[in-house]
């Protein structure tokens, strides 16, 4: 006879046993710093009583190093499934109290089983990151399991959103599926995140920097764009995640849930944002949220490549990815970064089916000789690229200056633009008026009486003549002039014929894009 | 709306200047300087294993000139022109750092 009260009590004790992971005093060193544990996160992550957990008692195999007599509990690794929003959602977290979170083969094998449920049950995959790397004594099977997920975000990349959120160390193979997930979540003071660290650097360079100065949440904000969203605590970021999904579809054949369709807040007057004077600067998020229902915008990596703004909002209840030139940084100016930062913006919003509306106003491309020599010219062509490729519906506003290779990059009519709006303050032209009357009017100004003179005449015609929107308008490259005031109800009435919109690319195994 | 907030400042692009902000990353972009005929930098901070040549040598074009240890690989530094080795500033053992300069020759 076999005493059921006795065996659910005896698993009751194992699983007990293994949830506390490494330890109380592990667990306590965990909090000290402000981090929550493996299993904490997952569950003020999702939906309150949602998750169920699997392969608890995975165990190692490792037989090298003493390893046959230890055990990890979990393996460092919890896995399983849950809800957000009532939606299915895939989820692991790294147990950083568990042998340093550190990656064997089996705790690789838990992570590719959920990912392996995610493209199979079409929901997003979350994957919390916190640990010290492989398990060295692993030895190759580690390194193994590191690229078995690596392939397997691969074969996920656009048919679900892949989620990862750096909540501790992230160091050397690990650092590279976050860098093939859609979206990197990373908080002050917890997030680290390097290929070779500091005690490398240390020897091999003889250069002394912190953790925090070589791959801190800040930095990777800031500086490198490897993260999108930068949270001062873990659970602003948890809010940060759900607030990401709450504009995302679940999949590549879903489109994302349709919102309460309000209008924005009037505090703003589109017709007051743009300074009068065209060099002056302005906030292009202030016109976003003249056009955004409810002026509600997430901006996604806001702190990098800020000379370009990119993110969700959401225009007649649904999802759009917002692009629009940055004056305020830089003068707008497209340059290897936002370049970087607004293709690969296209091409998630592409592959999710979320329209895109592109605010246009941008001097051109950044000159130096720092960005001829870092490749402005295939970083630039990623934008071209993401554009023409991509077949949702585009749709272009020009506010104000749109010159030379950067009107045609912003989703110009050539690349495919479904719909192409300009205010009346536009200045579409080959390039910007005094460069352009220097050129044309070379002769004429270097003979003149008073060159200088001769000069502001000539630049003043230029702009006269061509520094406006009618020059296009009169080729069809702009369908409509429109009043600012207008804008949102013209955006929203294109979006409407646009909803049915098909258009195919011609069959390939997969484009080429100047990665 | 004329703004004057001190964070902007005068920006030249073709067309003349822009009122803007600046980045961190471009602030700090390094300047850009000529490479030196017959100067031999090192590529990667390193250690120097051994030196084939001297003042006054006279080397060829690929001729090795020493070896420099980076990254777990011994790397054979050779000439890039044909010249004279006027200065060799390095010796077996030293440690370099990236672009230090280990050898001159003056092209023929």
């Amino acid at each position: 006879m076999v005493d059921l009260s006795e065996k659910i009590k005896e698993l009751r004790v194992k699983k007990a046993a293994v949830e506390l992971g490494g330890g109380q005093a592990a667990i306590d060193k965990q909090k000290a710093i402000g981090k929550m544990t493996a299993r904490e996160r997952i569950l003020s992550l999702l939906d309150k009583d949602s998750f169920q957990e699997y392969d608890l008692f995975v165990k190692h195999d490792g037989r090298d190093f003493g390893m046959d007599k230890k055990d990890f509990a979990g393996d460092g690794v919890v896995a399983g499934t849950g809800t957000i929003q009532g939606k299915p959602i895939c989820i692991y977290a790294q147990d950083f109290t568990v042998a340093g979170g550190s990656l064997g083969l089996h705790h690789a094998r838990k992570i590719t089983k959920v990912m392996d449920l995610a493209l199979k049950m079409k929901c997003p995959v979350i994957g919390i990151n916190d640990s010290g790397g492989a398990r060295i004594q692993e030895g190759v099977g580690a390194l193994g399991g590191y690229g078995e997920i690596f392939y397997r975000n691969t074969l996920s990349s656009g048919v679900i959103p892949q989620l990862s959120l750096i909540l501790g160390p992230c160091a050397g193979g690990a650092v590279y599926s976050p860098a093939l997930t859609d979206f990197v979540f990373v908080v002050d003071q917890i997030s680290k995140m390097f290929i070779t660290g500091p005690n490398v650097i240390k020897t091999v360079l003889g250069e002394d920097i912190s953790m925090e100065d070589l791959g801190g949440a800040r930095v990777h904000a800031e500086i490198t764009g490897n993260a999108h969203f930068f949270a001062m605590s873990e659970k602003d970021c948890f809010d940060q995640v759900r607030r990401l999904l709450d504009f995302i579809p679940w999949n590549n054949t879903e489109h994302a849930k349709i919102g309460t369709s309000k209008e924005p807040s009037t505090e703003l007057d589109i017709e007051q944002v743009i300074p009068s004077d065209p060099k002056q600067p302005y906030d292009v998020r202030d016109i976003i949220k003249c056009l955004a229902d409810d002026s509600d915008f997430l901006e996604v990596q806001g702190m990098w490549a800020a000379n370009i703004v990119i993110g969700f909002g959401r225009m007649g209840g649904e999802t759009i990815g917002f692009i629009a030139n940055q004056p305020m940084v830089l003068a707008g100016v497209l340059d290897c970064d936002s370049a970087d930062k607004v293709a690969r913006f296209i091409r998630f919003c592409d592959a999710f089916n979320i329209p895109l509306v592109t605010l246009e106003d941008m001097p051109g491309y950044l000159p130096g000789i720092d960005q001829e020599h870092a490749g402005v010219i295939r970083h630039g062509a990623k934008v071209l690229y993401a554009y023409s490729e991509a077949t949702v519906p585009k749709i272009t506003v020009i506010l104000r200056k749109a010159y030379g290779g950067g009107y045609i990059a912003m989703n110009s009519r050539h690349l495919g633009a479904d719909f192409v709006f300009a205010w009346p303050t536009a200045e579409i032209a080959v390039m910007g008026p005094e460069g352009a009357a220097n050129i044309i009017f070379s002769k004429e100004i270097k003979t003149a009486e008073d060159p200088n003179a001769m000069r502001q005449e000539k630049v003043k015609e230029y702009i006269e003549k061509f520094a406006n929107p009618y020059v296009a308008a009169g080729k069809g490259f702009v369908d409509a002039i429109i009043e600012p005031k207008n804008t949102r109800a013209e955006l929203l009435h294109a979006l409407k014929i646009s909803a049915l919109k098909e258009e195919h690319r011609p069959a390939k195994k997969h484009g080429l894009p100047p990665f | 709306m004329e703004n004057t907030d001190k964070e902007f400042v005068d920006f030249v692009m073709a067309d003349g200047d822009y009122k803007t902000k600046l980045t961190h990353k471009y602030n700090q972009r390094t300047k850009w300087h000529k490479p030196v005929e017959g100067e031999v930098l090192a590529h990667l901070p390193g250690t120097i294993i051994e030196i084939r040549v001297k003042e006054g040598d006279p080397v060829k074009k690929g001729q090795l000139l020493l070896i420099h240890q980076a990254m777990k690989m011994y790397n054979r530094i050779v000439a890039p022109i044909d010249g004279t080795v006027i200065a060799v500033d390095v010796k077996a053992g030293d440690n370099v750092s990236k672009d230090y300069l280990m050898i001159k020759i003056k092209p023929v």
